[in-house]
């Protein structure tokens, strides 16, 4: 096990250094001089020396990736060229709020599909099982911005027990920030269950015809015994996978949620540094999510591990 | 006083007939072997025994297991009786256990779910009754996962959790079809031991007459569903009423004529052959190690003569094939065929390969279902430099087929249309068309019942003499490599340790390997009268 997770952990320092040599390399070739951008068309050539030399433009390249990665390393990761504030703080601001949402709708996602997903297998082709699947064929159709404004007009318009958007913050405790997250993390939540739901029944459905299941019965197990016994840990991998890849997205890929529900969320600032030219952002908020990507498919392995024995012996 | 009675037990699926009408008893202490070819019915007559059917299922009739119908039972009794009073082992060993779960987790479940007891007391059971199946704590503890065990050791763990409540009876469904012929005879063993000490009554489901034929107080023999005799096994194999049980017996020993061989010169020549697989490195910057799965193997194949390669599984014969189809390159030796290396540069030779073709065990795997017969089997066709187009294809197609006993009309079917039987003619069919020197039957037989097995060997001893073929047959039934060929190789670990005239090497065997070999091999006995 101690050698199966320092090899992950070695394939995941190696990936970050790869990830954020091609960050580094993509957002040197996009045209476009931030320097020339932040002054203007008719900026005089001396100012704009200026400027570059304080952003620390006018340095070789090999320099300045060296510099970025080691500030990234002591957590100075710039400063923005627009906001003239340090991206660190910016990027911390908004993982506060980030951060929790993706959490929140994932944990909201799994709570609804492991039961469904459980609940569909285990009646296979009865109706139980048709009406699940309907509901989950809904969730993955109907894109999760509808779900948003339906969820609005019902519980923010009509009920009125959330607010319709904005973040409450943190300083209130968790209650306030949390009520004002969770309308976007349902919304969020709901596409994602239904995928999730889906791929729990059919990997569970491909375990619960092994043959080990029949054992399972001879000995004198129940269908649902067999099922909750042997069945569940087997269909892990496929959900954990699925899991992994969903956090991902979920971490950055709200931008649309953030957006309906006026939430300062990382999905935003960083549409707002591309609009803005703001590369220096732009760069560190993709190699944070980068890492956390990677981080995640890292927990994914030792979860993996911890499931079935077979990968632990494998080195 | 019988244990288990059928009792005109009826089956349908989703209203399709499965049994009819069967109707045997199993007295405690007994074993009865259940016989009969793919589709008779013994394997659903022992889920039904067991209660296990798959959805959709209606039965009639009675199944009585002492003085309780199993047919009027609620679901819940019978979860108490299952694993309980009756335990079932399954053919696969390779998948009949959770890997997530450890071997000893596995066997204290079933004495943990029929008495209540501590799960210490319930594990010290599990070790009694591994060790009792033949594995000792020692070497195999608790703590075993399955993927660390061997197919016969699994099986044993099967066996294990079969028997840990000491049930009345044990259904054993193919318990050694996927096992090698050493292991199978220790398993055999295994269970007339058990069921003869806990005087159990013993169900074997087979579809090998042999295994049975020196274990079994009693046979049954199956057709279509129905029971078409019974009686105690000698009596049985003296008597034979039915004209099917005679047709399975004979088929089972069917034994062939070979052509004379008219051997002249080598055509397939290999010489200190080594295959090498890389293992993990066991250090981070270590050097890799390496296994040597074919170990400098040399032989030669003459031109007209039927090779026949045994060993058990994990020895290399798959390895050797894929090394002689030249789909892969050894480290060390040459194969060539007529004097042509198989693998040039760093891809298989084709100017080689349209002279060998092959045959594989899987009649249903290895075909493109979405491709017709007639595609499928002019696929070799590719190797050629100028293939036969328009009339001459369809000429080619023709012959292939109606050599192989199928019509040329059957060209434009899909797979799914013919038997597994069926399905081997056309794998060999799309051997043949090309006309190549020699086919590898790569356990060609292996996966066919033994009715279809002894058509297919007839139709190879009829094409090897009418297309002048080599044969290269590779497969660890012994007595169908008896049959079928001039000369055999025996491997064991990547070796060759034995090689000869097929019959010089059957009836007196030099090396110790062979010997285990045949000795182990499950044998009918010799009966008077019968002929295939």
């Amino acid at each position: 096990m101690l050698r199966y997770s320092l090899k992950r952990l070695l394939s995941l320092v190696i990936s970050l250094a790869v990830a954020s040599l091609v960050i580094f390399a993509v957002i040197e070739v996009a045209p476009g001089d931030p320097a020339s951008f932040m002054l203007g068309m008719n900026a005089q050539p001396e100012t704009l020396a200026a400027l570059r030399s304080e952003l620390g433009l006018d340095v070789s390249k090999p320099e300045r990736y060296l510099a970025w990665i080691g500030g990234m390393l002591t957590g100075d990761f710039g400063t923005s060229y627009t906001y003239r504030t340090p991206v660190a703080e910016m990027v911390t601001q908004r993982l506060w709020v980030s951060l929790p949402l993706a959490l929140y709708a994932l944990t909201l996602s799994t709570l609804i599909a492991f039961p469904a997903g459980i609940y569909a297998a285990a009646r296979r082709g009865r109706a139980g099982d048709i009406g699940v699947m309907g509901a989950t064929q809904l969730g993955v159709a109907v894109p999760n911005f509808w779900f948003a404004m339906m969820l609005v007009l019902l519980f923010a318009i009509k009920l009125r027990w959330f607010s319709a958007g904005g973040f409450a913050g943190w300083q209130d405790g968790p209650w306030p920030a949390l009520r004002s997250l969770t309308l976007p993390a349902v919304a969020l939540a709901l596409p994602q269950a239904a995928i999730l739901a889906r791929v729990m029944r059919s990997a569970l459905l491909d375990v619960l015809g092994e043959d080990f299941i029949r054992t399972a019965r001879a000995k004198g197990l129940t269908a649902r015994q067999a099922l909750w016994r042997h069945g569940l840990r087997n269909a892990m991998i496929p959900v954990l996978t699925i899991i992994g890849l969903q956090f991902s997205f979920l971490l950055a890929g709200g931008i649309i949620i953030e957006q309906v529900f006026y939430l300062p969320g990382l999905g935003r600032l960083i549409f707002q540094s591309i609009s803005a030219r703001d590369l220096i952002v732009v760069e560190s908020v993709t190699m944070l999510l980068v890492f956390a990507v990677i981080f995640v498919n890292f927990a994914v392995d030792l979860a993996y591990a911890a499931v079935d024995p077979r990968l632990r012996a494998r080195t | 006083m019988n244990l288990l009675s059928l009792n005109n037990l009826s089956l349908s699926i989703h209203n399709f007939q499965i049994l009819k009408g069967v109707t045997f008893d199993i007295a405690a202490g007994e074993i009865v072997a259940v016989t009969g070819e793919s589709g008779s019915g013994k394997s659903m007559t022992a889920l039904a025994a067991m209660q296990l059917l798959p959805q959709g299922a209606e039965t009639t009739g009675h199944i009585t297991l002492g003085d309780q119908d199993l047919t009027t039972l609620t679901e819940s009794q019978l979860c108490g009786i299952r694993g309980n009073e009756i335990g079932m082992v399954f053919q696969e060993p390779m998948t009949a256990l959770n890997p997530v779960k450890t071997i000893g987790n596995q066997v204290a479940e079933t004495i943990l779910l029929h008495e209540r007891t501590s799960k210490a007391e319930a594990g010290k059971r599990a070790a009694e009754t591994l060790t009792r199946v033949g594995l000792p704590q020692d070497r195999f503890p608790l703590s075993r996962f399955p993927h660390e065990l061997s197919g016969g050791q699994r099986q044993r763990v099967v066996i294990a959790m079969a028997i840990a409540r000491h049930p009345r009876l044990l259904i054993a469904d193919e318990p050694t079809t996927a096992l090698d012929v050493t292991t199978q005879a220790q398993i055999l063993d295994l269970l007339t031991r058990l069921a003869r000490e806990d005087g159990m009554g013993l169900m074997m489901i087979t579809h090998d007459l042999a295994v049975v034929a020196d274990m079994a107080d009693r046979i049954i023999v199956m057709r279509n569903g129905e029971v078409v005799e019974q009686g105690e096994t000698k009596t049985l194999l003296r008597e034979m009423h039915h004209p099917y049980t005679r047709m399975l017996f004979a088929a089972s020993s069917h034994k062939v004529t070979l052509p004379e061989s008219r051997a002249t010169g080598p055509l397939l020549e290999v010489k200190g052959v080594c295959r090498d697989y890389r293992t993990p490195r066991t250090t981070f910057f270590g050097q890799p190690g390496h296994f040597r799965a074919v170990n400098n193997v040399s032989f030669t194949l003459n031109r007209g003569e039927r090779l026949g390669l045994v060993g058990e599984s994990g020895c290399g014969k798959s390895t050797l094939t894929r090394a002689l189809l030249g789909l892969e390159q050894v480290q060390k030796g040459t194969i060539t065929l007529a004097g042509e290396p198989v693998f040039t540069g760093n891809k298989p030779n084709l100017a080689v390969r349209r002279h060998m073709q092959v045959v594989f065990q899987d009649p249903f795997g290895s075909f493109n279902p979405r491709h017709r017969v007639a595609r499928q089997i002019t696929e070799p066709f590719h190797l050629l430099d100028d293939p036969p187009t328009g009339a001459a294809r369809q000429k080619a197609i023709d012959e292939a087929l109606t050599a192989v006993g199928l019509k040329p009309s059957d060209a434009n079917k899909y797979v799914h249309e013919f038997s597994g039987g069926q399905r081997q003619r056309i794998a060999i069919a799309r051997a043949l068309i090309i006309r190549p020197d020699l086919i590898l039957f790569d356990e060609a037989v292996s996966a066919l019942d033994v009715s279809v097995r002894a058509q297919i060997l007839d139709l190879l001893v009829d094409l090897c003499a009418a297309y002048d073929l080599s044969y290269l047959f590779i497969s660890h039934d012994l007595s169908v490599v008896r049959t079928i060929t001039d000369r055999v190789l025996v491997m064991k670990s990547g070796e060759i340790v034995e090689q000869g005239a097929t019959e010089d090497v059957f009836t007196a065997p030099q090396h110790p390997y062979t010997k285990t070999l045949i000795e182990a091999a499950p044998v009918l006995p010799e009966i008077q009268g019968l002929t295939a």
